[in-house]
């Protein structure tokens, strides 16, 4: 049954690897080295056989369909593994293997204080959850696939519980998650009323037995349920606060990883099994898209708590790929199959992009929380002479983030432009429109990401430390900077050789039933991108090159004409004062013009107190605090009239019950009147 | 052989000739005010000055101050190379996207503000936030301003846009003049100059650009004076030949690139003169007021797309 080291082989083998990892963990519970390594040895080699697998499919074709039935009915353990799958495999094996690899290092600061056999064991199952999910094709299995990912997820939240704001955190995720997988339920039994199957194949094969009305539903509660996990606005509200409480390499993980399984099932029911019928659907998307990417990004911009302003990051480029999604639909109705592919390709290449540097962000990140124990901007500064490593291998993150040549994101950023001007060519002017506020929306986006990051990066690791705590960083472990430095140069390599993996990509893309038979968008000749209706041309590898070869002999003509000049090490300019860490700018003032710029959407107050020395003669002062506040719109928009919604329901439902025993047997009779009566007519 | 001396001058014409504009700019602002001026090669001979000095380094910088004069001085070369100067006929220019070009400014501005925070100074982090929230604002204009041409143009290679245009029947430059406005508000903050920046600032309390670039003396202060002067011409020549496209060098003879560059000084002379005029005809802008003016420019970039399509 088994053809040894076929994909298939590979893949069951990382399954099991994770099983092992999981039961392991929790028998070496008691012994934290041993857990530890257990743990995280296994998920490295789950992780690394995974990637084998994936690979396998991608390169070779080696598709394989794999089901177990059960006695229940309609539930197999059906894995359907063709090239989308497999590349989110890959995506999920290659985070997998470096955070596994960080985490060896990283949780060596839980020893003793926690139970690192729990963590092991949750960071294993989450492992395979994600696996799972990414395969299923079974909607019964599906569901407690990703229930499964969601639970491991949200015990991997409240993991550091002697925090009480990590187990609040988790419990908004764990709410939001349900609700969530809720609309999924919706969709999928509409999906099943329809089609009479939960097999995702078969209700492929019947989509044009579903009515339209009910594909719509399938869309509005897919939208909600998938979007609430891949945390597009504004459904995102428990991703700030439950990415930042996990251990840092499963922050890594959820926000790299765990949120574009939702992007996975938009792709796969959407594009594959729906086939985007409706315009409205892409437009709907797109929509979505500008706001999250706009938002996200503006509330990167006020936090200073650094994990948590990677977790807006995350609601930002997550809007970024749907920005290539939204397109993708949009053209799949208008029947322009070959631009559709090239959204798609955007889409998808944005998404490995984003994993691979917002798990290099985080993993900075958790290297400096490491070192100085805690996550405020405020309290760090001059790192970069502490921890030289993590400082360069965040920078390249920062640049990849900010979409600048010649990395990773740079690429991914401009493929996304492209499909979006192309869509402003097509003629009728109502998605014109909506593709030119999509396009206005990317390039502001990426401007407020550049100086959300040169905060991020100037604030953390620039300038003086501004508190005692800076001092006694040190460079964290080898595994660490290896996993950085690893992820730091993968986010090169896929910016030089982006029309390789382009290429690839399209592969995947063809794969899809919608795309077979569709002529290629671009072409890759020699070093250069070239798409094929001759609007654009990009060659990143010789960005690469020219900006080598211009720097290194700037650097070096300058260096030779100049050798005689000394340099001479002062202080700052200091205008005869003593230089204080309370005179250098703050994150919060870095980003306070962009903040008062946007004050109409992100409602910034500012509350002075005052306590004076004495409460008669106010004079003199003894202390003043500032307090500055953002409001959230969302939640005063939207989550605060719900729950009030809700609260006058349940105030309604009062009503009937009140607490008399008569009263409620009486309902019981009335009841059982009820129900004869419907029998009987 | 042609083509070897075609790319020398290419490559090289930015890095020269931008001293020149500098004090040419500086020179009609002299005469504004009612003072003869210092001569318009002053900003070449300051450069001399600058790289013969020492130089004195804050002990608080780090690799970054030390290493972002060299990368943003070379992303202007770059950038120099990569645009229409003198000639339409490098289409098939690597760099020449214009996606790729703003792209390339904004590594520039990310490290220029990343070396205005690193010596701690108060004024530096200053600078570099305004620098960093106009430069935030202003991608939407400069991309939409170019990407409007290359609608036109049905490419987005700046080479390509040129030949595009200049062959372009005079009716139809309408919304090329409302994406001129727009580029020119666009120019004014990238290069520091009124509303947005006052280059000849004394006073640190309004800097951005100067703010950022305080601590830096000698030949790193060269290099960063150098890179901006850079800037400013690669937006002046953006500006004179993108949108009006006429004089460029169709082919590669000789006789004919003379002439281009004849055509090419003239026209960024042009252009600078109305900068400088500019800039003594109106006031600094209230920071908070500046926004309005980048939405303007990236409004009328969306007007002329809608117009153009």
């Amino acid at each position: 049954m088994f053809n040894f080291f076929s994909a298939q082989f590979w893949f069951f083998l990382s399954l099991l690897f994770l099983a092992f990892g999981a039961v392991g963990s929790l028998i070496f519970a008691k012994k934290d080295r041993l857990a530890n390594w257990w743990g995280n040895g296994l998920a490295i080699l789950a992780s690394g056989s995974g990637m084998v697998a994936a690979v396998k499919v991608l390169c070779c074709g080696e598709f394989f369909k794999y089901t177990i039935s059960t006695t229940l009915p309609n539930l197999a353990f059906s894995f359907v593994v063709d090239k989308l799958s497999a590349f989110f495999v890959l995506i999920i094996s290659l985070i997998a293997l470096l955070a596994s690899i960080y985490g060896l290092g990283y949780i060596k600061h839980f020893y003793k204080k926690y139970n690192l056999g729990v963590l092991e064991f949750f960071y294993n199952i989450f492992l395979a959850g994600m696996l799972l999910v990414v395969t299923a094709h079974n909607s019964f299995f599906f569901l407690i696939v990703w229930e499964i990912m969601s639970l491991a997820s949200y015990f991997l939240v409240i993991f550091e519980n002697n925090d009480k704001d990590n187990i609040k955190a988790g419990s908004l995720y764990f709410i939001m998650t349900h609700i969530g997988t809720a609309f999924i339920m919706l969709a999928f039994l509409l999906l099943y009323q329809a089609t009479g199957s939960l097999d995702f194949d078969v209700i492929k094969e019947n989509v044009g037995q579903i009515p339209l009305l009910i594909k719509n539903l399938v869309f509005i509660f897919a939208l909600v349920g998938f979007g609430t996990k891949a945390g597009i606005i504004p459904f995102h509200i428990w991703l700030p606060s439950a990415h930042p409480a996990a251990p840092t390499h499963v922050s890594a993980l959820m926000s790299g990883v765990m949120i574009k399984t939702g992007i996975y099932m938009f792709i796969r029911l959407f594009v594959e099994v729906l086939s985007g019928t409706e315009l409205w659907w892409g437009v709907t998307i797109l929509i979505i898209g500008i706001f999250s990417s706009l938002l996200g990004v503006l509330y990167a911009l006020t936090e200073h708590d650094i994990k948590r302003l990677l977790a807006y990051h995350s609601i930002e480029n997550i809007g970024i790929i749907l920005l290539g999604l939204g397109s993708t639909l949009i053209f799949i109705s208008l029947n322009l199959k070959t631009l559709a592919a090239l959204s798609l390709v955007a889409a998808l290449f944005h998404t490995l992009n984003h994993a691979t540097f917002k798990a290099l962000l985080f993993m900075g990140a958790g290297s400096v929380i490491s070192q100085t124990h805690t996550r405020n901007m405020e309290e760090y500064g001059g790192l970069i002479k502490f921890m030289p490593q993590t400082a360069f291998y965040f920078l390249i993150g920062s640049l990849a983030i900010s979409a600048l040549p010649p990395f990773n994101g740079f690429f991914s950023e401009w493929l996304t432009f492209q499909t979006l001007f192309s869509g402003v060519e097509i003629s009728d002017i109502f998605t014109k429109l909506i593709f030119i506020l999509a396009a206005g929306g990317l390039a502001f986006t990426g401007g407020l990401a550049t100086a959300c990051f040169v905060k991020a990066f100037g604030v953390t690791f620039l300038a003086r430390p501004r508190s005692g705590k800076v001092l006694q960083a040190k460079e964290s472990a080898f595994s660490l900077c290896f996993s950085m430095g690893t992820l730091a140069l993968i986010t090169l390599v896929l910016g030089i050789f982006a029309g390789a993996v382009s290429k690839i990509i399209l592969g995947v893309v063809h794969n899809l039933n919608v795309f077979q038979q569709v002529s290629s968008a671009f072409f890759v000749p020699g070093k250069t991108f070239v798409l094929s209706n001759g609007f654009a041309t990009v060659s990143t590898p010789m960005i690469f090159l020219i900006f080598s070869v211009v720097l290194l002999s700037v650097y070096g003509i300058i260096k030779i004409l100049t050798k005689k000049r000394k340099v001479k090490i002062s202080c700052t300019w200091d205008c005869g004062t003593k230089l204080k860490p309370r005179m250098e700018i703050t994150a919060t003032g870095f980003a306070r013009s962009i903040i008062t710029i946007f004050k109409g959407v992100l409602k910034p107050s500012r509350q002075l107190e005052v306590e004076y020395q004495d409460a008669d003669i106010r004079y003199f002062q003894k202390s003043s605090t500032v307090k500055l506040e953002i409001a959230d719109v969302y939640k005063i928009y939207f989550y605060q009239p719900l729950q009030n919604l809700m609260i006058k329901f349940s105030d309604q439902t009062k009503n009937i019950q009140n607490g008399n025993l008569n009263v409620y047997v009486a309902y019981i009779l009335l009841i059982l009147l009820l129900l004869l009566l419907t029998f009987v007519f | 052989m042609s083509g070897i001396i075609v790319w020398t001058i290419q490559l090289t014409l930015v890095p020269a000739l931008s001293p020149f504009f500098l004090g040419v700019v500086r020179k009609i602002k002299a005469r504004f005010q009612n003072r003869v001026g210092a001569s318009i090669f002053r900003p070449y001979r300051d450069l001399w000055k600058l790289f013969h000095k020492n130089e004195v380094i804050s002990e608080d910088a780090s690799w970054i101050f030390r290493f972002a004069p060299y990368l943003i001085f070379s992303s202007t070369i770059i950038l120099g190379a990569s645009i229409p100067l003198f000639s339409n006929f490098f289409a098939n220019n690597l760099l020449s996207d214009f996606l790729t070009i703003v792209y390339l400014v904004a590594l520039g501005t990310f490290f220029l503000a990343l070396a205005g925070l690193d010596v701690g100074s108060a004024f530096g982090g200053f600078g570099s936030s305004r620098e960093m929230t106009l430069a935030a604002l202003t991608e939407g204009g400069f991309i939409f301003s170019l990407l409007a041409l290359s609608f036109l143009a049905h490419s987005t290679n700046l080479f390509s846009i040129t030949r595009a245009i200049s062959i372009l029947p005079l009716f139809d430059f309408l919304p090329i003049i409302l994406v001129f406005i727009a580029f020119v508000i666009v120019m004014l903050c990238e290069t520091a100059h009124f509303p947005f920046d006052n280059p000849a600032t004394h006073l640190e309390l309004t800097m951005v650009h100067e703010a950022m670039i305080l601590e830096y003396s000698g030949k790193k202060l060269a290099l960063i004076e150098w890179a901006a002067a850079n800037k400013f011409l690669i937006f002046l020549a953006l500006g004179a030949n993108m949108f009006f496209p006429w004089g460029l060098a169709a082919q590669n003879n000789i006789g004919g690139i003379v002439a281009a560059l004849g055509i090419f000084i003239f026209k960024v002379l042009l252009l600078s003169t109305f900068v400088a005029v500019l800039e003594s005809s109106m006031a600094k802008f209230r920071f908070f007021r500046l926004p309005d003016l980048l939405f303007t420019a990236f409004i009328l970039s969306v007007m002329a797309i809608f117009l153009i399509l």
